[in-house]
């Protein structure tokens, strides 16, 4: 992918999109969302769109189309595409050149398949309309990228319908779907955002694999650095609409200039200080836990687990393997079908109607997506006032009070935001509001269900630092669930890792991650992208090695 | 499929359910009438034993539940008894304008159906432009006029003034298909007028409700013009709720047409209802209210059906 000879530079660029403005919609105003960028991409090069979100990554990789999402509009600068003037082209000229000649692949695969078409009927539909191919050319050519792609069955999958394959499937599919009509540019608009590490790897190697053989441009849009080290010979950061640095991929990942960029690539070094072994009996224990859906296949099989005082044990695994209906048995949502569960020693019924007040008081959740457990039309007096009165029994003056101390505690200035709603709030803010309303009930332990996974990863780390902090101060204990393996490295002190509703591994944070590992967690470690330019290939080629070598090398399920 | 067929029977035996609720609540309603109905129908000046013989005749002296069970058992022979003005059977005096009725409701449904559809596609293609706002505001004021008033309204501009049509719909077994159109086209447009709102704006809804999806966004970025987009990529995911709401106004058009039929004096299941009513020919009321739930249920199981068959999900398990 690193075309970076001299004869590309020399050539009139493919894309050059300069003072590009644009403009968003909000009530009767219009607010600039993109102010004055220039973007110049050539042919054959890869070039990374990354910043937090607001930055306006995805509206300047949807502009390359000449493509204003609705409520946004292209206000000024010049896009030009192979010597094409694109804003204030008709539609008609730009409908020629998008999906033929400019083609996008979107975050959510699951969600950009129409559901009711096949596979290969959405992929033949742009050659077909377009005119580049017949029906029956783009058939063939669609099982060619799906083996390219590697993807399961290629002359079969077409067949299937959206909901028939799975996320990482899905993703791949798309990338061929984009590369129908051989286009001469690529918009990646955060392909693997929403794919588990160990399939994020294999969708990474086969997006990187199939740009390069077809010789194409891509802009490569993310937030994980990372990522966009292993795959773009050039980086723009970008926050709030403006550019902030520029540079080669090496420079920037190895040498940025700006504090900004030395922020984004800090994130993930925090780490919590070693607390040595538990010292007291458990807070917490489960033995043998089984349990299923209705008539389901089980999804929790014979799970031992144990919180002590104090303790933040990380709860880790892939999408499907049961940490969050884990969550469910201890809450008690979903009633085990076998094996108990203790709290302080004492057996808690398995089903929430016979627990009593005093029992859900001491354990409270924080789920991940904090604009749907805030209840919209609640000022936060009220939200975090409920479980002071429900528990507790304060009212009026005292709880007033409390509310403000509970804002305090978690740095929201309790004047400023005692009478907000949470739609007045940013999504670190309303994270924060829901850690007060657990910490309300005064709880023992707080389950967090992925609680940093909807958030940008400069205001993920602040949540961390402050529930660590609220750790030391109140002696809470947690049990996190992640699927990010950074995560657990910052904030555990055990780690338990989980793949299909069972426990393959446990221990102390160190042991763990240090090796020999179970072969589960070695890929779940070595899929995590490294901020390293070359470690995608690197490490693709060490297990191509392994495998030569005749070593089992173990594969993600989602394949 | 069996996932799909086990769904139809539960639905079918809900619907079964239904129906039988609806005849006990159409007997009872019927039970709880005040007066008495052979004096009703015989006058006041009877005596006392023709009266009593009238009773006998029509099984009133039996108590309430053995009649029901008689006249259910009946239904479920194909027997709906007979009318008590001109002694005829039921069954009979039904038939033909049962046909007449579904026949009225067919040429409606023929053009309010694709007119309806069309113009919802359109008003979603065309959304906030003058023709979006023309057709919604011509539609929603068909709809807000009483259907009474838009087929006097009718009938004064195409049968008495343009004299293009006639003004009552006397239609019978010996005209010839095209005829019977022609003579049925008042009371069809009258009903086309009504239902076509309802749909129409349930199609542009439920189709501008998916334009904010990201496979329509996807769809955008290949470059398809708009009508593909709208009617190959949205539509086949709006069809639940459109074919709901075209099965409810379906179901209008066979139960719905009382007014109508009275209107242009169309010899339907409606004018029957009328008739029975206005003579007390109790068994006819009973026989047809029947038919109209029956008509109701039928159509609404067909809506599920239908919907649930338009998830690709159910069609095409994993």
């Amino acid at each position: 992918m690193n075309s970076g000879d001299s004869t590309t530079d020399v050539r009139e660029p493919l894309l050059k999109m300069t003072g590009l403005r644009i403009e968003g919609q909000a009530g009767e105003r219009w607010n600039e969302i993109v102010r004055g960028v220039d973007v110049v991409l050539h042919r054959g090069e890869v070039l990374g769109l990354i910043g937090e979100s607001g930055a306006g990554k995805s509206t300047i990789g949807l502009a390359a189309m000449g493509y204003a999402r609705p409520g946004c509009r292209l206000s000024g600068g010049d896009i030009v595409f192979d010597g094409m003037e694109l804003r204030g082209a008709p539609e008609d000229r730009k409908r020629d050149l998008r999906g033929v000649r400019i083609a996008y692949v979107a975050q959510s695969a699951a969600a950009a398949f129409n559901p009711a078409h096949r596979l290969i009927d959405q992929f033949a539909e742009a050659p077909v309309h377009h005119g580049v191919k017949s029906r029956a050319e783009a058939e063939a050519d669609a099982k060619d990228l799906y083996r390219r792609l590697q993807l399961p069955y290629p002359e079969q999958i077409g067949y299937r319908y959206p909901h028939q394959v799975s996320g990482g499937q899905l993703q791949r599919a798309m990338t061929a779907m984009a590369m129908s009509c051989r286009p001469d540019l690529i918009v990646f608009d955060e392909p693997t955002t929403a794919l588990d590490v160990t399939t994020q790897i294999e969708v990474l190697a086969a997006i990187k694999d199939v740009v390069r053989h077809l010789d194409a441009a891509a802009i490569y849009i993310t937030h994980d650095l990372a990522v966009v080290a292993q795959m773009a010979d050039r980086i723009m950061v970008l926050r709030y609409g403006d550019l902030v640095e520029e540079g080669t991929a090496d420079q920037i990942i190895n040498r940025p200039r700006e504090k900004y960029t030395r922020e984004l690539l800090a994130v993930r070094t925090y780490r919590k200080p070693d607390a040595g072994p538990p010292s007291e009996a458990p807070l917490l224990r489960i033995e043998g836990v089984s349990a299923r859906y209705s008539r389901s296949a089980r999804v929790l099989e014979d799970v031992d687990l144990e919180i002590g005082r104090r303790r933040t044990v990380a709860v880790v695994g892939e999408s499907g393997s049961g940490k969050s209906t884990l969550a469910r048995v201890i809450t008690g949502l979903l009633p085990p079908e076998e094996g108990r569960i203790f709290f302080e020693g004492e057996a808690l019924p398995p089903a929430l109607p016979g627990r009593n007040r005093e029992m859900l008081r001491r354990l409270q959740m924080i789920y991940q997506m904090p604009d749907t457990a805030l209840n919209p039309r609640q000022r936060l007096r009220d939200i975090i006032g409920r479980p002071l009165a429900f528990y507790l029994g304060l009212t009026g003056r005292k709880r007033e009070d409390r509310v403000r101390e509970l804002l305090e505690m978690i740095e929201l200035d309790p004047d400023d935001f005692i009478d907000r709603y949470p739609t007045e709030l940013s999504g670190g803010q309303k994270q924060r509001v829901c850690i007060a309303r657990a910490l309300a009930a005064q709880p023992d332990l707080i389950i967090c269900d992925e609680v940093t996974s909807a958030l940008d990863q400069l205001v993920a780390e602040e949540i961390l630092k402050l529930l660590q902090r609220l750790q030391d101060e109140l002696h809470l204990s947690y049990m996190f669930i992640t699927h990010d393996l950074a995560t657990v490295r910052a904030i555990s002190d055990e780690i338990v890792v989980m793949l299909q509703g069972r426990i393959v591994e446990q221990g102390a944070r160190n042991d763990v991650l240090t090796p020999p590992h179970h072969e589960y967690t070695n890929l779940l470690l070595s899929s995590v992208p490294e901020m390293k330019i070359g470690w995608l290939d690197r490490t693709l080629a060490e297990r191509e090695k392994r495998r030569a070598r005749g070593e089992q090398v173990m594969e993600s399920a989602d394949r | 499929m069996t996932q799909i067929l086990t769904m139809v029977a539960q639905r079918l035996a809900l619907g079964l359910l239904t129906l039988f609720v609806v005849s006990l609540i159409i007997f009872l309603g019927v039970e709880l009438l005040p007066g008495d109905l052979t004096q009703a129908i015989l006058g006041q000046a009877a005596t006392e034993e023709t009266v009593a013989a009238f009773r006998r005749e029509l099984k009133l002296d039996l108590p309430p539940h053995e009649r029901y069970v008689a006249w259910l058992g009946g239904i479920l022979q194909g027997d709906l008894g007979h009318s008590l003005a001109n002694k005829r059977a039921i069954t009979e005096l039904m038939g033909v304008r049962l046909w007449n009725t579904l026949f009225l409701a067919f040429i409606s449904a023929a053009v309010a159906v694709p007119l309806a559809l069309g113009l919802g596609i359109l008003a979603a293609l065309y959304r906030g432009t003058p023709y979006d706002r023309a057709v919604n505001i011509v539609t929603l004021s068909s709809i807000s006029f009483p259907e009474f008033f838009v087929a006097y309204i009718l009938i004064l501009v195409l049968a008495v003034q343009l004299g293009w049509f006639p003004s009552i719909s006397n239609i019978g077994e010996e005209l010839g298909f095209w005829e019977r159109v022609y003579r049925s086209i008042l009371p069809a447009l009258t009903l086309t007028l009504v239902v076509v709102a309802h749909m129409m704006r349930m199609t542009r809804a439920a189709i501008i409700n998916l334009m904010a999806s990201p496979y329509i966004e996807m769809a955008n970025l290949k470059g398809l013009p708009r009508v593909r987009i709208i009617v190959r990529h949205a539509l086949p995911n709006a069809l639940a709720p459109i074919i709901n709401v075209v099965v409810i106004n379906l179901a209008y058009l066979v139960v719905g047409v009382v007014i109508v039929e009275v209107v242009f004096v169309y010899p339907g299941l409606g004018q029957l209802l009328i008739d029975a009513v206005r003579t007390r020919d109790i068994p006819v009321v009973q026989a047809t209210g029947l038919f109209f739930a029956a008509a109701y249920i039928l159509l609404n199981l067909t809506a599920d059906v239908l919907s649930i068959l338009t998830n690709p999900r159910l069609l095409h398990p994993r």
